[in-house]
């Protein structure tokens, strides 16, 4: 099939989509479509793998193969599929209850096995789906059905965690950021190794207003930093704060108080200063970091030493099913 | 040099091995279990030892015990009180003198007598020497100073010295069972010569010495006033290898994944007793079997159902624990209706329970351990050698109905040993008419449907992700029969009623079962798995002193054979001895409204033919 022909509409499947009005996820889904496409596969050799959840619902929307699983697995049933047909570009979609929480083992070793897989995880902060409570990803004090004097579970930071297992791709977005949250599909689908993509969205139910500190009109960009490959960590309403180092980690400074070689550029290959990155949060006064936090290809993929492996017993036993069969003690009656 | 020992033909031995864990008695036994079978004997075997890697030594908690049964004509178990029982230590003997048969022969290791040792296990007196074992007919061999002498021009340390024991007993029995020594010393080369995995020429040295110098105490002293000899079994011809359930069962899956074209992949995670399966599956690369260790049974299955759904043939393994575990996922590969085989090597439970005993303790876990009306064929394995045929037919049988299968065995028959009549590859029915992918090219003019069944076996069409044009979604939720999501009532009626008459209508093609014995009469003993050997043998020995006794193996145990109900109904009473509190009598009560007779037994440990016959003779008020 020719690459021409490949649209976000040729991914797009005839059911109706039924997220809520509002709902972060149709902007997701607008940029996973972009990933894929750019990913270059005909949908027929797309798989898209979901747990339990609201955004879990989003393979039914794609005109690919898609397996609506359950909840928190969808980590270790994707694995699977990848190692059994390579060939298939696998996507997972999964939320942050799903992936943190009841997935929260499966997240870390899909992560560690670096398994080619292009892993979306939609962070609204809430369960939607089972109407209002908390997640792991939740805020301290957070007001939610099962917490209505606030959260006193201290929050996990995902992207923290994949770096911490060795991930080899980690990017974050938002809903409200579409084009860059495209961006980081395409890169995301492109990685070979596992690529972990937290892409923040707003739940206008049950958690409306989740990120608005981030998406603010007027001060939004007081608090979250876009980072590029090479380029000067500065952000800000009018590019007036920038990040330098202190000590082992990060301060946000104004541009004018400090000299410009001492502002930090952005690494994507530095996994130390990923993590501490991944960790920024505004009420640390820091901001939220978006874009590409870190990618390196140069980890093997666990798929392709599964094959290689296998390749390498086969030429150094070569042993036929026969021949295992009657391997051992053998006497003939 | 002693008289001769007089030659006394049996028709069958019991031996059992214990002494401390680590001390190496799985090893030596699976060494005799080899060498009857190599002679031709047929044997069964049954390992037992504590779930402590190195439980602390001396003490009766850290006994490891091998048993084993082998005789010249068909062996079923591995045999009730044995007529030779090798105990290496005090805590041993202690262990295991009083399962000894009357006036049977216990051999045990004098030099191991030590006041420390005997203090420890509560051994007041010396029982060698102090007259407390007189029923029995003694040999206090001391195995040390024997070996140490055969070993005295060999520079290595005493302690390594008295690890030669084992092979001095080896020497001991093959003289005492009248087996051919070659094969014990092709043993040894083979496993610490120069062309071993690990070559240890002294260790083989030493062994070499210490074999030797136990056939020749055998045939020397005066100790022994009979030697035995054996029959060769009437077997059927072939080619033959000793071989466990665990081992048999991931061959299985390498057989059946060559069978069916697909690739196998068994995704598993370690789990006492079934973790000898994917040990061996894992050396199968160069057969292209793929195995993926993962972080927790859950992913185990997920990732099984993952590589189903993308056209392998997968399998996962596990054991009790495991298996409630993966309660939720093999719900998803039924409802989902994609082709899984799930390995159950039951252990006692609840819980962590009994992990290295064995026990049917999961019937009703594989009938019911799932919610909503959640039906699946469940196949149990009644030998070693059979985990290859059930795990071969699971296979098939998932394949053929797009569904999830268990396979029941058991810490017994999983890691008991048996001959093997291996079969080729050519030999093994084809698998590939079953897999039949759903290809456009195969139906032209027509739109791929998910779930459009086929009309005998109700397996649904099923295209598996990189077909072309065929791309479709499928999912846990209710669907219909185009793949989308239904919350309609009269469709769920309807998709649950098929997911059950699907399970229902594989009876239909199950094999009728067969009686042994007369069709009609007083009892019916009904075996399943892991029961069956202990019940044949007890059933056999009932029939030949001419009671009314009939008996059956269920070998599905889910849907019931179609003609069980008809057996039942011929006989005055059904028993169904079960290792667990009546699982299978439960289900045969609700099924036939019959009032089915129980002997349980949650001991850890097989049962044996007497208990078996005891029972009956006393159900025939005899």
């Amino acid at each position: 099939m020719a690459d021409t022909q490949l649209t976000k509409k040729y991914f797009a499947s005839p059911a109706e989509v039924k997220w809520c009005p509002g709902c972060g996820d149709f902007a997701i889904m607008n940029a996973v479509r972009g990933g894929m496409v750019a990913a270059g596969k005909p949908r027929d050799e797309v798989a898209i793998v979901s747990g339990i959840g609201c955004s879990s619902r989003f393979p039914y929307y794609m005109e690919t193969y898609g397996f609506h699983t359950i909840h928190g697995r969808a980590a270790a049933i994707a694995s699977g599929v990848k190692v059994a047909n390579p060939k298939l570009d696998v996507w997972v979609i999964s939320g942050d209850g799903d992936s943190t929480a009841i997935g929260g083992n499966h997240f870390i070793h899909v992560i560690r096995r670096n398994i080619n897989l292009n892993y979306v995880l939609i962070n609204n902060k809430i369960y939607g789906l089972t109407k209002g409570q908390y997640s792991p990803c939740s805020e301290m004090g957070q007001i939610s059905k099962t917490s209505p004097y606030g959260v006193i579970d201290y929050p996990m930071a995902p992207l923290k965690t994949a770096i911490s297992m060795g991930a080899t791709f980690v990017a974050r977005s938002i809903d409200a950021k579409m084009k860059l949250s495209e961006e980081i599909c395409v890169r995301g689908g492109q990685h070979k190794g596992l690529s972990m993509m937290e892409i923040y969205a707003n739940c206008v139910i049950y958690n409306d207003g989740a990120h608005k500190q981030l998406v603010d009109k007027e001060t939004g960009a007081n608090f979250n930093i876009i980072l590029r490959d090479g380029e000067k960590m500065i952000f800000g309403t009018d590019n007036q704060l920038c990040l330098v180092q202190e000590g082992f980690g990060i301060k946000a400074a104004k541009v004018a108080d400090v000299a410009e070689a001492d502002i930090l550029v952005h690494d994507e290959k530095n996994a130390e200063m990923a993590s501490v990155l991944a960790g920024m949060r505004p009420d640390n006064g820091l901001p939220v970091a978006f874009g590409v936090l870190f990618a390196d290809d140069s980890k093997k993929t666990y798929d392709d030493m599964v094959y290689e492996q296998l390749d390498a017993v086969k030429a150094k036993r070569g042993r036929s099913v026969d021949d295992i069969m009657q391997e051992g003690h053998t006497w003939t009656v | 040099m002693a008289e001769n020992a007089k030659l006394t033909s049996a028709e069958q031995i019991v031996v059992k091995f214990t002494g401390d864990s680590g001390d190496g008695m799985q090893l030596i036994g699976n060494q005799l279990t080899a060498l009857a079978a190599l002679d031709g004997n047929d044997v069964n075997s049954l390992p037992d030892y504590p779930s402590e890697i190195r439980a602390p030594t001396g003490t009766i908690a850290g006994v490891s015990g091998f048993q084993m049964c082998l005789g010249d004509h068909k062996i079923y178990t591995a045999g009730d009180a044995p007529d030779v029982l090798v105990s290496f230590n005090p805590a041993a003997l202690k262990h295991s003198s009083k399962f000894v048969k009357a006036g049977g022969i216990i051999i045990t290791n004098s030099d191991s007598f030590t006041e420390k040792a005997m203090t420890k296990v509560g051994y007041e007196s010396n029982p060698l020497e102090d007259g407390s074992l007189a029923g029995y007919d003694v040999k206090a061999i001391p195995m040390f100073t024997l070996v140490r002498a055969a070993l005295a021009d060999m520079d290595m340390p005493n302690a390594a010295k008295d690890r030669c024991k084992n092979f001095f007993v080896m020497g001991i029995l093959c003289w005492l069972f009248s087996k051919e020594k070659q094969l014990v010393l092709d043993f040894i080369q083979e496993k610490f010569g120069p062309n071993a995995k690990k070559p240890k020429a002294q260790v083989a040295e030493a062994n070499t010495l210490a074999f030797k110098a136990g056939l020749n105490y055998g045939e020397t002293t005066v100790m022994f006033q009979e030697r035995y000899s054996m029959g060769a079994a009437q077997i059927e011809k072939g080619l033959y290898r000793n071989i466990t359930g665990n081992d048999a069962a991931a061959l299985a899956c390498m057989a059946a994944g060559a069978k069916s074209g697909l690739q196998p992949f068994i995704g598993s995670y370690p789990i006492t007793p079934a973790t000898d399966l994917l040990h061996l599956a894992s050396e199968f690369k160069d057969a292209g079997l793929v195995t993926m260790q993962m972080e927790d049974e859950i992913a185990g299955i997920c990732c099984a159902i993952g590589a189903s759904c993308a056209g392998n043939l997968a399998f996962t393994t596990t054991s009790g624990p495991g298996l409630a575990l993966k309660t939720e996922a093999a719900g998803m590969a039924l409802i989902l209706e994609v082709p899984l085989v799930i390995v159950n090597v039951q252990r006692g439970g609840p819980c962590t329970g009994l992990p290295t005993k064995t026990e049917q303790s999961d019937l009703l876990q594989s009938m019911f351990g799932r919610n909503g009306d959640s039906y699946l064929p469940i196949i149990a394995a009644n030998s070693p050698a059979d985990c290859f045929d059930a795990t071969f037919q699971a296979a098939k049988i998932a394949l053929q109905y797009r569904t999830p299968v268990i396979v029941l065995t058991d810490g017994y028959i999983g890691q008991g040993s048996c001959p093997w009549k291996v079969p080729t590859l050519d030999e093994l029915e084809d698998l590939t008419p079953y897999v039949n992918f759903w290809k456009p090219e195969d139906h032209p003019g027509e739109e791929y449907v998910s779930y459009k069944r086929n009309s005998e076996t109700l397996a649904r069409d099923w295209a598996i992700p990189g077909t072309k044009g065929c791309q479709h979604r499928i999912g846990t939720l209710e669907k219909d029969e185009t793949g989308a999501v239904s919350h309609d009532p009269m469709n769920h009626q309807n998709m649950t009623e098929i997911r059950k008459a699907k399970v229902d209508n594989l009876a239909q093609v199950l094999p009728e079962l067969e009686v042994n014995g007369a069709d009609s009469g007083k009892i019916l003993v009904i075996s399943w798995g892991g029961t069956y050997g202990a019940v044949k043998g007890a059933v056999d020995r009932l029939i030949a002193d001419g009671k009314s006794v009939s008996g059956i193996n269920l070998r599905w145990v889910w849907p019931f054979p179609p003609n069980l109900g008809e057996i039942i109904s011929s006989f005055d009473k059904v028993l169904v001895p079960e290792l667990n509190m009546g699982q299978l009598s439960l289900m045969l009560r609700a099924k036939f409204l019959v009032d089915v007779q129980s002997l349980s037994k949650v001991q850890g440990d097989p049962f044996r033919e007497y208990e078996v016959i005891d029972k009956v003779n006393e159900m025939l008020g005899e």
